[in-house]
């Protein structure tokens, strides 16, 4: 690891004035498995590290029935479990959360960290940038890209979004609150994460000098949600592909439907197609079905990777099935 | 046959040998204060780190570590391979820095500026035709018994053809390879090294030393190895790392610690060799193997490597093997866990189960019908395994011809595989010394690692002494020690257990005689019985192990325990055979295993409790190799993708189902003497657990490991998607 | 890999000698952000307090391990694995992944477990950490450590003092485990020599013995 300057200020406001313009100048610690193992990697080095676990106000956890669930960046994946007014509003909150896998890294990773974890894609883990370019050409396309995305992958990104929670968090119509120089702004999850086209970009809105400080989530009215994970390990290790689903039925048949695929695109991949084939309708199996088929239909898989196309189109069938069912 | 004096005791004359025993170091290691090489800490001492080549194929145009020198609490820079060499993998050791701390021997590695001019590698080696294409083959061996042609021909006869391979897989020790260097005086070296051979490395390390112009007897040189964290066959040899702390800790005058980081371990640290073959097969319609036919290939890195041996275990009467060798430019080969066995058991195994598919037969009567063409010691201890797996495994009611037909995505199948070992007990040496107090420490140049040798070892000395395991101080792990063979190839149970056997009965012998006029009978009238020294036939008469050591007076007994040597305490030559139960989600193609099952012969068992562990281990570590490990490659920039522990992915504690471990004991087996174990159970996992999934889903899955996308392909091309 | 090593990357820029060479001369001096702060990240505000910032120099560090206070003088960049293992000979939790995968690093940090090799020293401060040395006295066992010895799971036991601390933690606040809770929980440790069939019998009994019993200095 290269060396850098560190503080660990007490206030948001106190952070906010230690970080740079530029990505890569500052990173702000939070749980540290990501970042530290990414500098560790040369993946990212940083000159100044900040830390925001001592900012109290970023741990607190809170649900109103009016303003929904409101989650401070720092609260553990841990306090999110063992959280039960979040598990009784968003089953699939809890689930997602579930298969961050073990103790250790449940303690550790925090919902802010986890949402803005580095991709996973080992060209940019090995030192070849988030667009993995080497002699000016990406390496994926004709490279090793059994992990890499099957949408949005029209260059120059191929990597996929690792985070587990970012998808159901979407269908949930979460949003982030940013606290930057300027003061504060909220985005829509949904709206948060993007694809970069150059280098230097990342992969989300934030900007260097601003902090994720907050997770909201709208009161769930009555909604049916799952997630489903197709993972190679039960142990610590990434999803293949993961679809979050949220529900609302009415008499019988679905009156809206939100599905969001994770790991299949270099942002979490919000697929209204599903959404359309499952409304008005009543669940079945063959319409969940129908649903997979409709997620992926605009998929362009890799020279490797066609098999994620039918993970996630399994994964948004079982997801699907799983929320109407209750199981979550 | 006549009683030999160092023979075992027999069956009803055991006190330990064959008992469950706790490992005696097991406290030493749950308690985290067992010390590794990795956590050597001397006086002043260094870290030193290497700087390898990026490139698969390159030569070294310039090399400047002036800005490594300059770097403040840098104290010494040592060139391994100078301008001009040529690297052959990436990985390679370029250069080597020993600083103050790890973080400034990180920072002067990276100050280090070595220009490469790139050659043209060639990293993949599965498509054989591209690696001829590129001149990258050379044949490894081809045998023709029988005339197979004929054979293939025979109308009478069913043939099966097919594709199978397993790719290059790493070591992956826990504790990286390396070691602390410290010069004791300008002549004198010791080292920390994590060893499987404790007593071959002094010489090792010397004769690098000496080609490296450091002048140093091998005398002088004392390797110490308390603990190991994992060698698996890689840690029998010193590397270059080895010589280098040596080096650089005569360099900078102080004492190296130089462990190779995780990517370096994964990249150059060990390899098992990959195997790809085209096999056809041919039975006659009631199932006996008529002829083998195959054409094989494999990477070991750059140099020669192992090959499977094929047809595996097997010998149909017409048979040919070709194999080629494949020159990848990946970091080379060392020995796995039963070199060269788990790839000839996959290609064999694989290949017999679908012909056994082929005949509608079921594959566990097809093996016992075939058995007879295993090596002759090996036939009837196939018949009991098949036997005992069977029924453990519930296979008469689990099983069903290829090809679950009950609805639903999850599919369940069933598979079995058998496998054999040598493991005769290598070359060793013991002392045993039995003092005037009773205290007893047994001696010599082995290592532990994690098979349970320190609580053989006291076992052997404690039962032919008649005393408890505690009784008995074991004191290995040292080059100045009596030398004794490293630890590969399943050869150290056998080895130690035996010359410490040797050892303890003649040392008994002279306590015998230092006793036997105060009980007032021949020495030879003496046994050692539950810490009593008694006359045979006469209770009343005994003394205490302390009473009876004692009358040693002033003397210390010391004798020398060898292995080979007189007497029928070891034998080579085990078989094994495992049964795998898997289901298989048809819709993701996730792999999951239920159960294993493993009904396994070592001959005579010391301890049970550690022979079940290496068996329940190998299992785990089969499953691993079956279900997700693979040294991934790219080839346009010739490295190892994933070379960390996130995607050389082992399995977790959830991704192993159920166990079942069988240890074959008793008349026929107890009576062979000791053999090994550590490489055996190894060996069948791929097949067995390959053949269940074959047997779940109708169709064979080509190449390990069985992930999503290999299934999913598979299923693709037919069964039961 | 080699690249990410051995290539100087665009982001990366030499560090002031200053701060080096103050560290190996042992000055230790605590660079304040008003020194360095703003010539280093040249976009950042000034910061309110001058104290606020740190390194990239060694700085004064406070520890407090198995009961024990330490004070070391280290860089930020300074893992608490490294902190532990190479300064203070504190060896029991193993340096193997170092990218908080395996878990051989597992320690405790306010009682609940972490992993060493991504926690910065400096962040530890004002924690109480534990590490497997911690758990017993002297040469006794705790429950979990003589199920370990018990079911051997264990071999070349590298794993193990990790797999003891996440297991120690996973049943302080999973007393009554299922097996699946087992698998999940401690889903965060990786064994090669394959021990896993003994932990998990480890664990059943340590969870049968502790109940109502003593939970070692935890």
């Amino acid at each position: 690891m290269e060396a850098f300057e560190y503080a660990s200020p007490h206030t948001t406001e106190s952070a906010l004035k230690l970080l740079g313009g530029r990505w890569g100048e500052t990173e702000i610690l939070a749980g540290g498995t990501d970042l530290i193992s990414a500098m560790k990697d040369r993946v990212t080095t940083p000159k100044r590290v900040v830390n925001l676990k001592k900012i109290k106000g970023l741990k607190r956890i809170e649900y109103s029935a009016h303003s929904g669930l409101r989650m401070g960046a720092l609260v553990t994946i841990q306090d999110l479990l063992d959280n039960k007014v979040a598990r009784e509003h968003y089953p699939a909150l809890a689930q997602a959360a579930d298969g961050i896998r073990g103790e250790q890294m449940r303690h550790m990773g925090t919902v802010g960290g986890e949402l803005l974890q580095r991709p996973r894609c080992w060209y940019f883990r090995n030192g070849y940038g988030l667009l993995a370019q080497y002699q000016g050409k990406s390496l994926v396309p004709d490279g090793q890209n059994r992990y890499h995305a099957i949408l949005g992958n029209s260059g120059p990104a191929y990597f996929v979004n690792a985070s587990s929670l970012a998808p159901i968090l979407i269908a949930l119509g979460g949003k982030a609150r940013l606290h930057g120089p300027e003061g504060e702004r909220e985005v829509e999850l949904r709206k948060f994460y993007t694809t970069p086209m150059k280098e230097e970009d990342r992969e989300y809105v934030l900007k260097p000098n601003e902090i994720l400080t907050e997770i909201l989530v709208p009161p769930d009215k009555g909604g049916k949600m799952a997630v489903y994970e197709v993972r190679e390990k039960t142990a610590l290790d990434w999803p293949l592909v993961a679809a979050s689903v949220v529900l609302h039925l009415s008499g019988g048949t679905v009156r809206s439907a939100r599905v969001v695929l994770g790991h299949v695109a270099p942002v979490p991949w919000p697929v209204p197609e599903a959404g359309q084939a499952l409304e008005g309708k009543a669940v079945t199996e063959e319409i969940a079905d129908q649903a997979g088929k409709a997620a992926v239909s605009k998929a362009t898989p890799l020279s490797q990777n066609g098999y994620k196309v039918r993970l996630a189109h399994i994964a948004v069938k079982r997801a699907i099935l799983s929320a109407v069912k209750g199981e979550a | 046959m006549a009683t030999c004096k160092y023979d075992w005791p027999e069956a009803g004359g055991r006190e330990l040998v064959g008992k469950r025993i706790d490992r005696i170091d097991g406290p030493e290691k749950a308690s985290g204060r067992a010390k590794y090489t990795y956590d050597t800490h001397r006086p002043g001492l260094l870290i030193a780190k290497l700087l390898t080549c990026p490139y698969a194929h390159a030569k070294i145009k310039s090399i400047d570590i002036s800005p490594a020198q300059s770097l403040p609490g840098v104290k010494a820079v040592l060139v391994i391979q100078d301008a001009g060499s040529e690297i052959q993998w990436a990985g390679d050791e370029i250069v080597a820095v020993a600083a103050v701390n790890e973080d400034i021997a990180e920072d002067a590695r990276r100050r280090i500026k070595v220009e490469y001019e790139q050659l043209p590698h060639l990293v993949r080696e599965e498509d054989l035709e591209r690696a001829q294409a590129n001149g990258r083959t050379k044949p490894a061996g081809e045998e023709t018994v029988g005339d197979p042609n004929k054979a293939f021909q025979d109308p009478d006869v069913v043939i099966s053809k097919g594709f199978y391979g397993i790719p290059v897989i790493t070591h992956c020790c826990l504790e990286a390879h390396g070691n602390v260097a410290e010069w004791t005086d300008a002549k004198t070296l010791k080292t920390w090294s994590s060893t499987q051979n404790v007593s071959g490395l002094p010489g090792q390390i010397g004769a690098g030393l000496r080609r490296q112009k450091v002048n140093v007897d091998d005398s002088n040189i004392e390797t110490v190895c308390q603990y190991i964290g994992g060698g698996f066959g890689s840690k029998v040899f010193s590397r270059p790392w080895g010589i280098v702390a040596a080096q650089l800790a005569k360099m900078a005058g102080k004492p190296v610690k130089l462990m190779l980081d995780r990517d370096a371990e994964l990249e150059i640290a060990g390899a098992r060799p990959s195997a790809f073959a085209k096999i056809s097969v041919a039975a006659k319609k009631d199932g006996t193997l008529a002829a083998w036919d195959s054409e094989s290939w494999g990477t070991g890195g750059v140099g020669p490597a192992g090959h499977p041996p094929l047809p595996y275990v097997l010998q149909p009467p017409n048979t040919h093997w070709k194999h080629t060798m494949v020159a990848a430019n990946i970091g080379p080969s060392r020995a796995w866990r039963a070199p060269n066995h788990p790839q000839g058991c996959l290609l064999t195994m694989g290949a017999l189960d679908d012909l056994a598919a082929k005949l509608e037969m079921d594959p566990v009567e097809f093996l016992m019908k075939n058995v007879h063409l295993a090596p002759k010691l090996l036939t009837k201890i196939y018949s009991e395994e098949l036997q005992k797996a069977a029924e453990l495994a519930e296979w008469k009611k689990n099983w069903h011809p290829r090809g679950d037909k009950t609805p639903g995505h999850t599919k369940r199948g069933m598979g079995v595989s058998l496998h054999t070992w040598g493991g005769r007990g290598h070359t060793s040496t013991c002392n045993v010394i039995v003092r005037p107090d009773g205290s007893v420490t047994v001696r010599l140049g082995s290592q532990d690692l994690g098979t349970g040798t320190r609580t053989v070892i006291a076992i052997s000395v404690a039962e032919t002494f008649g005393l408890p395991v505690e009784a008995v101080k074991v004191e290995i792990g040292d080059s100045k020690y009596p030398p004794d063979g490293a630890s590969g190839g399943s050869t150290t149970v056998g080895g130690v257990s035996a010359s410490t056997r040797r050892g303890a009965v003649d040392a008994l012998g002279e306590l015998f005689a230092a006793v036997a006029p105060s009980l007032g009978v021949p020495p030879d009238q003496l046994e050692a019985h539950l810490g009593l020294i008694r006359v045979k036939g006469d209770a009343s008469k005994s003394l205490t192990w302390k009473q009876a050591c004692s009358k040693l007076g002033v003397k210390t007994i010391q004798t020398t325990g060898r292995n080979p040597g007189p007497c029928h305490l070891n034998d080579s030559g085990v078989g094994g055979v495992q049964i795998a139960d898997v289901s298989v989600d048809t819709e993701t193609g996730q792999v999951k295993v239920n159960r294993m099952v493993a009904a396994q012969d070592c001959g005579l068992i010391i301890d049970l409790k550690t022979a079940e562990s290496q068996v329940y281990g190998a299992l785990i570590m089969g499953i691993c190799y079956s279900l997700f490990e693979e040294k991934i490659m790219d080839e346009t920039l010739g490295q190892m993708l994933n070379p960390n522990m996130e995607f050389y992915k082992l399995a977790g504690i959830g991704d192993i189902g159920e166990l079942v471990v069988h240890m074959m004991t008793g008349p026929g087996y107890d009576e062979r003497g000791v053999i090994g174990l550590g490489e055996p159970p190894v060996i069948s996992p791929g097949a067995a657990i390959s053949n269940a999934v074959a047997n779940a889903i109708g169709v064979r899955v080509p190449t390990l490991p069985l992930t999503p996308d290999r299934v999913l392909a598979a299923l693709d091309k037919g069964g039961l998607a | 890999m080699r690249r990410k090593k051995d290539r100087p990357r665009k982001t990366a820029s030499e560090k002031p000698s200053l701060t080096r060479r103050d560290f190996l001369k042992g000055a230790g001096v605590t660079v304040s952000g008003g020194l360095l702060g703003k010539s280093i990240v040249a976009d950042a505000a000034q910061p309110e307090s001058k104290n606020e910032i740190v390194g990239p120099g060694a700085v004064p560090v406070t520890l407090r391990v198995n009961g024990k206070v330490h004070k070391l003088n280290i860089e930020p960049r300074v893992t608490l694995l490294d902190a532990l293992r190479d300064r203070l000979d504190i060896t029991g939790s193993k340096k193997v992944c170092d990218r908080a995968t395996c878990g051989a690093c597992t320690m405790l940090m306010d009682r609940k477990p972490v992993y060493g090799c991504t926690v910065l020293a400096i962040e530890a401060e004002g924690h109480e950490i534990t590490t497997i040395e911690g758990l017993a006295a002297d040469d006794k066992l705790t429950p979990v450590m003589a199920a370990f010895v018990n079911h051997d799971a264990q071999q070349c036991g590298f794993c193990t003092p990790g797999f003891v601390m996440a297991c120690t933690a996973f049943l302080e606040r999973n007393p009554n485990p299922s097996l699946e809770d087992i698998e999940k929980g401690l889903g965060g440790n990786l064994c090669r020599c394959g021990t896993y069939w003994g932990v998990r019998h480890a664990v059943l009994q340590a969870a049968r013995e502790m109940k109502g019993g003593s939970h070692g200095n935890v």
